[in-house]
């Protein structure tokens, strides 16, 4: 379907904001200030049961048997499951991959994979029983490191996986041997060669990173209920509730019109919570008992069984000419994604080298199963791990041909109207006006405090559309209701409902945004890749418009003139011109009032394949002083810039650089997950994982660009993703010019740094 | 399993409830009391999403059994507001954007009460030392530390 508002959203850079750019206070706020709010874990249903999963204490084995006889028999409780209580769908395919991943079936493939699970009265009979349940295994060889997974004798997780992508002459990879390489993916353009032959310096050089977690503070969970006749009703924190929908609907042979997926308040995602895990095991359950079964993880679940990002190893080189122009980029990338499948791995080679102009790129890619917890996204997934080299590389670069930081970087700018490897060709983009804003702000014309080190770092994220489908409601009395079946992760309902509100031409307090169930609306795509805020403008505005025609309809009518004859500017409806004839001024509420006596319910529904997302890009400036005693970083300051294209609520955006960096910030000089020798994690609970705390940290100064995306109605681009992309490599670039000790591999913690600087010393002699 | 006897006051208001052994007042405080404005992200102590006072004291509620809290007065995030009036420090909140998802907003409102009771007037420096015990993973602490701030001056009447 042809939608006039994908063709032209109606932006204008004149057009004056009353709302729009202001900082409301946001509607869910309230709540969540006084403990109100719910939550998935906060929904009580009465006759609850209390599930509980029991998972591998090996990292990969056969299953031999699994004697559930004992936990039954044990009083309170009411049911278990096992894999044979799922649909058989055949692995190595989507659904019967996702299957074993919620329960292992065959195999167990990482340590705190689920094998079986039990619904009981309370939680003490529940854990009970779990360990009433006796699992024979039959232990196998297993492999975590991608790279070590790559090789000829790594232990095989799937013995029908063959390379997909695979090419003769690459010895990483066959078609004919049984491999853990899921992928290769090739994405280049011009003649590498040739490129790499104009250079005057070439740069080579190999980074690896380690997986990290999402992080979000509210572990996952859900309550499952089922209906004498079959239908189930599920509350969980998603980030999907459509897609949690109709792969439920895949995996447990039942109708997507008698599943009910309810989103709750989402206690952070950040990705993660794009996958369901216990919600298909507490459905399970509670067919099997007819009473609603609530499954709540513990943090070690979370750590254990919910997926981190990709660990990864890249081979990045980089040449340029004496002026800086970079010449050629090569690159070899391996992605590790856990049991099956899913990494999204070929953003990185897409998204690597993009903002900077280049015309002979060649990159390499291997997506590698291995025996840990299934990757999940997590912010502009797998683009930050491959930034952190390539920005380390331009930094070097710019120092050794004696160039500033930025101007490198301006010197090789994307600009409007440029060509991807990915063979987009960009719009109105804003990565120079970044540059530019980084250059002149007050950290980068600061002198660099004697005893630290001073890092620059670029990023990109595409940003998204998608499938949405949203209705607005106007009431009798004026206000507005609308209704979406998007995930609100950090508070895009207010951002949201601002944008109506300015269309509309109302108070931003007359309109109110509900989070709907998967019954109410049609298909809504994953809240990730920051599409939420965009896609939601898009099809809102365009109900806002359809709910203004339909009000002028009515004026038209009520004056007795022709629909012509009506316009709508700054929330009312006039007379057009002075020959229409002279009536008194409607607005919304005028209108609305008249809802009866007119032609009844004024409504709008919007459904959209959302195009036009606006490419994101950002610089960031960091301070850091390194304690070579202790092995211990410090941030000193630091400063996000980023094109928003237009910040719709200001401290929201702000709101998402600053945790982006912070997030960045524990990723670059913390955050892993260390394993044993026996596969286990060794590192599930925060007091070994660490996050950043706010004593870690100072203030994070931004500095938001506002270059407008023309296919917005108010030109915004989205801002989720960007905001973690250079953090890494920005504290890597730093601790480099602090210490002259640039790391190449993450987290940046205090024992590893050490080791580097005992390894730098030695060197030195 | 055997359960306990305990009474115990939350926010002003007196409670029976029946507990396990092994339950901590967190349990105790969103299962039996259904007071689910307290929240759990990690039952170890090291997320601060439970805090709450014991006796004036801030506490992470994972970290206390049921048990012992017989007898005790127990404030949550449900007793900060009065009625329709909002303490200062969640207005500031909701004012200066000091949380996001709100998960950790809570734990962090109780700490944050608990440290200007004790100190009205605290730097950056201070409200980031004596929130670290309060995992956000949203905000990078920045508007949450200002919201912090404002409302201590405010409270201060400054």
């Amino acid at each position: 379907m042809a939608h006039d508002i994908l063709e032209n959203s109606g932006f204008a850079a004149d057009r004056k904001l009353n709302i729009v750019g202001t900082n409301p206070i946001k509607h869910d706020g309230w709540d969540k200030v006084t403990g109100a709010a719910k939550f998935s874990s906060d929904v009580i249903l009465p006759g609850m049961l209390v599930g509980k999963i029991l998972r591998s204490p090996h990292a990969h084995a056969v299953i031999k048997s699994i004697d559930t006889s004992a936990a039954e028999k044990l009083a309170g409780v009411k049911a278990v499951v096992t894999g044979a209580d799922f649909p058989r769908i055949k692995e190595g395919t989507p659904y019967g991959d996702m299957t074993r991943m919620v329960m292992a079936q065959e195999k167990v493939y990482h340590e705190g994979h689920p094998v079986a699970a039990v619904a009981a009265t309370s939680e003490s009979i529940a854990k009970k029983a779990l360990k009433l349940i006796k699992v024979e295994y039959d232990v196998l060889p297993h492999v975590i490191d991608p790279v070590a997974a790559m090789q000829p004798d790594a232990p095989i997780l799937h013995s029908y996986m063959r390379t997909k992508g695979a090419k003769p002459g690459d010895p990483k990879v066959s078609a004919d041997r049984p491999s853990n390489v899921v992928e290769r993916y090739e994405l280049g353009v011009g003649d590498v060669e040739a490129g790499f032959a104009e250079a005057d310096v070439i740069i080579e050089r190999t980074f690896d990173t380690k997986p990290m977690h999402q992080g979000y503070i509210e572990p996952q969970s859900c309550i499952a209920s089922c209906s004498e006749e079959g239908e189930i009703e599920l509350w969980c924190c998603t980030q999907a509730p459509f897609v949690y929908r109709d792969r439920l609907s895949e995996i447990l042979k039942v109708d997507g019109s008698k599943i009910k997926v309810q989103q709750s308040e989402l206690g952070g995602g950040f990705g993660g919570k794009t996958a369901f895990y216990a919600e298909p095991v507490a459905i399970q359950l509670a067919r099997k008992t007819r009473r609603p079964v609530k499954i709540t993880f513990t943090r070690s679940e979370v750590f254990r069984g919910t997926g981190p990002v990709s660990g990864t190893q890249s081979r990045i080189k980089i040449g340029c000419k004496k002026d800086g122009t970079i010449t050629a980029a090569d690159a070899e990338l391996i992605f590790q994604t856990g049991p099956y499948s899913g990494s999204a791995f070929t953003n990185a080679p897409q998204a690597m080298f993009t903002r900077y102009d280049l015309k002979n790129v060649r990159t390499v890619s291997y997506e590698v199963v291995s025996n840990r917890p299934k990757v999940a996204s997590f912010r502009a997934p797998c683009v930050p791990q491959v930034v952190f080299g390539v920005e380390g590389i331009i930094s070097e670069l710019a120092n050794k041909i004696g160039m500033d930081q930025i101007d490198f970087r301006m010197k090789n700018a994307m600009a409007n109207g440029a060509r991807t490897i990915y063979a987009e060709t960009f719009g109105k983009i804003g990565f120079i006006e970044t540059l530019e804003a980084a250059k002149a702000c007050a950290h980068y014309r600061s002198p660099v405090p004697k005893g630290q080190g001073r890092g620059i770092s670029t990023g990109f994220w595409f940003n998204r559309g998608g499938e949405t489908s949203s209705t607005l409601n106007v009431a009798p009395d004026g206000s507005v209701t609308i209704t979406i079946g998007t995930a609100d992760v950090a508070g895009s309902r207010i951002s949201i409902s601002m944008m109506v509100a300015e269309e509309l031409g109302i108070p931003v307090d007359k309109v109110r945004a509900v989070l709907a169930d998967t019954h109410q609306l049609g298909f809504n795509r994953v809240t990730a890749g920051s599409r939420t805020t965009f896609s939601q403008g898009v099809v809102l505005v365009d109900c806002a418009r359809k709910v203004i025609k339909e009000m002028a309809e009515r004026a038209a009518r009520i004056w007795k003139v022709p629909e012509e004859g009506v316009e709508f500017a700054n929330g009312e409806f006039r007379p057009a011109g002075a020959n229409v004839g002279e009536f008194k001024p409607l607005t919304i509420a005028d209108i609305a009032k008249q809802t009866t006596s007119t032609e009844g319910a004024i409504a709008a529904r919007s459904d959209m394949n959302v195009t036009g997302a606006g490419p994101g890009f950002g610089c960031h400036i960091v301070d850091v002083a390194v304690d070579e005693e202790t092995g211990a970083v410090e941030i000193k300051r630091y400063t996000v810039v980023e094109d928003a294209g237009k910040a719709i609520h200001p401290l929201q955006v702000e709101g998402q650089f600053q945790g982006g960096a912070v997030q960045g910030i524990g990723w670059a000089l913390n955050e892993e997950y260390i394993f044993g020798e026996d596969g286990k994690m060794q590192n599930p609970g925060f007091l070994d994982y660490r996050m950043p705390v706010a004593s870690d940290v100072p203030n994070i100064d931004t500095i938001i660009v506002e270059v407008p995306n023309p296919r917005h109605p108010f030109g915004l681009r989205g801002v989720g993703e960007v905001p973690v992309v250079p953090t890494m490599a920005a504290i890597a670039n730093a601790i480099g010019d602090c210490i002259g000790l640039r790391p190449q591999s993450l987290p940046m913690s205090p024992p590893r740094m050490l080791q580097w600087i005992k390894e730098r010393d030695a060197a030195r002699g | 399993m055997k359960k306990h006897h305990i009474t115990l006051t939350v926010n002003g208001d007196d409670y029976d409830a029946l507990v396990e052994p092994q339950q901590s007042l967190l349990d105790v405080l969103r299962d039996t009391l259904m007071l689910t404005g307290t929240k759990e992200g990690c039952a170890t102590g090291d997320c601060g999403a439970c805090s709450v006072t014991v006796d004036g004291v801030l506490q992470c509620a994972c970290l206390m059994l049921g048990v012992e809290a017989n007898g005790v007065l127990v404030e949550t995030i449900e007793g900060m507001a009065k009625g329709a009036d909002l303490h200062p420090l969640q207005k500031a909140f909701l004012v200066h954007n000091g949380l996001q998802c709100g998960i950790c907003t809570p734990g962090v409102l109780v700490a944050a009460k608990a440290l200007l009771e004790r100190n009205p007037d605290p730097t950056e420096i201070e409200v980031r030392y004596w929130l670290a015990g309060n995992l956000c993973r949203c905000t990078g602490y920045d508007k949450l530390i200002q919201s912090v701030l404002v409302a201590a001056k405010e409270m201060r009447g400054a």
